[in-house]
């Protein structure tokens, strides 16, 4: 009954970035680094956190790592899923479910989240 | 009373009305039936409600009387709703009879000298036991049997007697007899009649009756009539009946039948009819227009005292109806009743409906016997025929069909409806041929037509309270609903759980976005699933032993606190919490735990599961704390996952004095084997030493207490917020017999149990109930139990603890940290203040926290 997955899906060497402001991008990890289907927290510069989420097609997000209904920076360790095509977080505390491309709360249409873009890059196989 | 003070100020308000009192005499279940219909229409908030209710304790079920001896407490059988009489502002005087009436003046006078005025007086007095007038009839060891102090008293006496006899062999006369030999005595049965259950049943239906009770060992005597109760020093020694025989008996119960109690209404005038009862009008009005009675005292129009608490109901209904000043214009009051009954007796199923014994001119009968098994069925039809009644005795499933089509013509033959099933009979006749009007719940009166208007059995209950009752309404109630619409787990499957467990096991399926894509619905395939169905179908996967949770796509599925094998707290935090088998634990792994808890600044605390809680871990605290725990032989306790957590202990035969079996080595034998088992929702355990439960084993999932033999096992039980007693499965079984037994039961749940579903509730919805689950689990009905038992088999095999695995393997230590681009930083947002020398979340930090960052 027992099938062993492969741990690692080889892939191109990608590098995950997020963008505070027009134009200008931090690098934040490895593309590899995040799991289909969940999220990692990103500590940005300014002290605030961003969760980054990858989904079963490689797509990626990035929204606030705050849950704005305990204040628990607790976002990135939600269930993402899709509900009509659209792809959401559900917060690992009180369940309420934000949508990863506008941060709009599903549940509580007064209540929204910041969104951040993000893209990964090829790495440029010539840097050391 | 606040709330009767209430009810008074908002209806003098403006004028200063006088508030109108109600004075309800007796509190039994019609009484009760009363007050809540008289709160349904609203009356309770525009009058005073006085009720004397003459017993110790308000309403309780007195049809299910029996029932104490099978375990019911007084409690249990209490049909008063918790606040009910607070929320509707009545006053009740419990153990404070009505003594007598003034009408006159319009006032009640109460035993303990209490006086009420009246506007309306409502007398639901019920009856008294006959006891015939033998000599003897005085002596210590005679008994009635009506009140749950009667029980008391005959459970009592019981404990010095070995015989006992009951005069009368009707409905309560067999569940006396029932009751006494429950009670360990040799039993006799004593009925004037030719037969037993004179009034319902016709002679074959009382002969296959007579056969099935004698095979339980009670010995009865029909035909005959008790002449004298025989004493010696004023208590029974013996009884002798009118056919000269002599029966050595300890202690007699009366049981010969019921009249009204009318004394006070004869006491202060009003008509009496000349056999007993409370005449009253269609209306339940006595010849005193402030006066009504109500129930087994009251004589209806038809010149009938109704002894079934249905006909009762109607009455209360009747006169709730009157002083809401709600006549239906259309409503005809009370003029009759249906005295259709279905009872067990005894465990025998007996029913009679409708013309039962053939009385209409003309009719015929429709006759099936089958002396061997005891089973007896009778339809009385007219020469066109129309159902009449009938008598249904060792099966009576057919009853809740049958007496809705009386007084039509059955869509199928007559001599259909009576063969058993697989004497080539059966055309499938099933509640929809029934039409709209058909009364389906007798006891409340609720037709087809109603019960159609909702959508499932608790609406019903609710709503019209069919089912409530008696309950032999239930199966065709549920027969009668619509399937709901969609049973899916999610927007994501049209599946339930149990289905998807199926459907993984049987096809092999081993990863989400497989079972997604195949089975999930057309507009989800291809998604990403969502919050519901991700971690079902990822316990499902782990149920099917699917290895390490947290590899490959599994990883993605689990909750957070699965992901971290830790519970996540309200400030994002982590407790840890180890296991400790049994509640068992030596001092050097307190030590450890203490010195764990120290190091690292965590608050502990005891759990209920008796372990160990240690709160406050960052998310990149969480492997070094394990590495401790582990190295001082501890392993995950799985508080995080839907398995099983504890299985607590009470010390056991080892060091307590009433200890009869060895609960800690029990209790660890069950927490070690179970360990980590993936189920439908947590599952909880306990094992007693010895009856006195300081386990509390009855209170979970699945509960071992220890006897003088071997071991009772108990499923299905909750505390929580919906309490429930476990179910006894089996009992002294061996310690072999007992792992064997649990294992079935565990995986059974496991594999048809909804999401989120515990044990209890599952039990409560398994179609068939314990019953069936013992069929399944004990006797392998389904043929079932290798599979089950190999499945769990598997589960011991592969188990691992998945700490020192998770600790063992660089690549999967690499998720826990804060933050995935600064691996070292602590999160900021993770702060505690004091506490009792302790620490606890700082949340003041959190919510300013937010507002700086907005």
């Amino acid at each position: 009954m027992k099938t062993p997955e492969p741990r690692k899906t080889p892939e191109p060497l990608k590098t995950l970035e997020l963008s505070l402001s027009p134009e200008s991008w931090m690098t934040v990890c490895e593309e590899s680094r995040l799991t289909p289907g969940r999220g990692v927290a990103v500590l940005l510069p300014d002290g605030r956190q961003a969760a980054v989420f990858r989904d079963r097609s490689g797509r990626t997000y990035a929204i606030d790592n705050r849950d704005p209904f305990t204040g628990a920076q607790v976002l990135s360790r939600g269930l993402i899923g899709s509900a009509g095509g659209r792809p959401f977080v559900a917060s690992p505390l009180l369940k309420q479910r934000f949508d990863l491309e506008t941060g709009r709360c599903l549940d509580d249409e007064e209540v929204a989240v910041a969104v951040y873009p993000v893209r990964a890059v090829q790495l440029d196989p010539a840097l050391p | 009373m606040s709330a009767d003070a209430d009810t008074r100020a908002r209806t003098s308000a403006g004028t200063a009305a006088h508030t109108p009192t109600i004075v309800l005499v007796g509190h039994g279940m019609v009484g009760q039936r009363f007050l809540e219909a008289l709160a349904d229409r609203g009356v309770t908030r525009r009058a005073r409600i006085v009720v004397l209710c003459e017993e110790p304790r308000p309403a309780y079920d007195r049809v299910q009387l029996t029932s104490y001896f099978s375990g019911r407490t007084p409690d249990d059988l209490s049909v008063v709703g918790a606040g009910f009489m607070e929320e509707h502002g009545i006053e009740l005087y419990v153990g404070d009879a009505a003594e007598s009436v003034d009408r006159a003046a319009r006032t009640v006078t109460a035993r303990s000298g209490r006086v009420f005025a009246y506007d309306t007086l409502v007398l639901a007095t019920g009856s008294y036991p006959f006891v015939p007038p033998v000599p003897g009839r005085d002596a210590r060891g005679c008994f009635v049997y009506r009140t749950i102090e009667d029980l008391l008293a005959i459970e009592e006496y019981a404990k010095t007697a070995t015989t006992g006899a009951v005069v009368g062999g009707g409905l309560l006369g067999l569940e006396a007899a029932g009751a006494l030999k429950g009670l360990g005595l040799e039993t006799h049965v004593v009925e004037f009649a030719p037969r037993l259950m004179p009034v319902q049943v016709d002679e074959g239906g009382g002969a296959a009756l007579l056969r099935t009770i004698e095979r339980m060992g009670l010995s009865v005597h029909t035909g005959t009539g008790t002449q004298e109760v025989v004493t010696a020093d004023g208590a029974v020694t013996g009884m002798r009946l009118s056919d000269g025989s002599e029966l050595d008996v300890d202690m007699v119960v009366f049981s010969a039948g019921v009249r009204p109690r009318d004394q006070l209404a004869r006491d202060c005038g009003l008509a009496v009819g000349e056999r007993g009862g409370i005449a009253v009008d269609e209306r339940c009005r006595t010849s005193d227009p402030a006066v009504f009675a109500i129930g087994e005292c009251a004589l209806a129009v038809d010149g009938r005292v109704y002894g079934l608490v249905a006909p009762g109901y109607e009455m209360a209904q009747t006169v709730a109806a009157v002083l809401s000043e709600e006549v239906d214009e259309e409503d005809r009051g009370f003029t009759g009743a249906d005295v259709s009954t279905k009872l067990k007796l005894l465990g025998v199923d007996v029913a009679s409906f409708g013309d039962a014994h053939g009385t209409a001119e003309g009719c015929l009968d429709v006759v099936y016997s089958d002396s061997r098994s005891g089973v007896y069925k009778k339809l009385v039809v007219d020469g066109e025929g129309v159902l009449l009644g009938g008598v249904l005795v060792g099966d009576a499933d057919s009853y809740g069909l049958l007496r809705p089509l009386t007084g039509t013509v059955p869509p199928v033959s007559p001599e259909q409806l009576v063969l058993p099933a697989g004497a080539g009979a059966p055309v499938a006749l099933g509640p929809s041929a029934l039409p709209d009007e058909a009364v389906i719940c007798s006891c409340h009166n609720v037709t087809k037509h109603a019960i159609g208007q909702c959508s499932s059995l608790a609406k019903v209950k609710k709503c019209t309270k069919a089912g409530t009752g008696c309950g032999s309404c239930v199966k065709v109630i549920e027969k009668l609903l619509p399937a709901p619409a969609d049973q899916g787990l999610c927007g994501c499957f049209p599946y339930g759980r149990s289905e998807l467990y199926e459907i993984a096991r049987t096809l092999r399926v081993t990863s989400f976005a497989a079972l997604l894509d195949s089975h999930g619905r057309p507009e989800a395939r291809g998604g990403e699933g969502c919050e519901v169905c991700k971690p079902t179908v990822g316990s499902i996967l782990a149920s099917l032993n699917n290895g390490y949770i947290l590899d490959g796509e599994q990883a993605s599925l689990q909750d957070t606190n699965d992901h971290f094998l830790a519970n996540m707290q309200r400030n994002g935090s982590y407790s840890v919490v180890p296991r400790i088998p049994g509640g068992e634990i030596t001092p050097d792994k307190l030590i450890v735990i203490g010195e764990v808890a120290r190091d690292y600044g965590l608050y502990t605390k005891i759990t209920g599961g008796q372990r160990i809680d240690l709160f406050g871990a960052r998310v990149d605290q969480l492997p070094a704390i394990w590495t401790r725990l582990v190295d001082a032989g501890f392993e995950s306790g799985h508080a995080y996952g839907k398995a099983l957590r504890t299985v607590k202990s009470c010390v056991g035969q080892t060091w307590c004095r009433y200890g009869v079996q060895d609960s800690v080595r029990m209790a660890i034998q069950l927490e070690l084997r179970y360990r980590g088992l993936r189920s439908p929702h947590k599952l909880k355990s306990a094992v007693s030493g010895c009856a006195r439960e300081c386990a509390e084993a009855q209170s979970k999932d699945f509960g071992v207490i220890a006897t003088a033999n071997g071991w009772n096992l108990y499923v299905g039980g909750n505390g929580g917020a919906t309490p429930r007693h476990a179910d006894l499965l089996a009992q002294d079984l061996s310690d072999a017999e007992l792992v064997r037994l649990i294992d079935r039961f565990l995986m059974f749940y496991i594999r048809t149990a909804d999401r989120l579903e515990r044990t209890s509730t599952w039990l409560e919805r398994l179609e068939g109930g314990l019953d069936h689950l013992r069929d399944v689990v004990v006797h392998d009905s389904l043929g079932l139990c290798d599979e089950l038992e190999s499945l769990m088999a598997a589960h011991v095999d592969a188990y691992q603890d998945e700490w020192a695995q998770t600790l063992d393997d660089p690549e999967r230590l690499r998720r826990f940290v804060s933050f995935v681009n600064a691996p070292d930083a602590p999160d900021p947002s993770v702060r505690f203040v004091p506490e009792r020398d302790q620490i606890k979340p700082d949340l003041t930090f959190l919510t300013l926290e937010g507002v700086a960052s907005r």
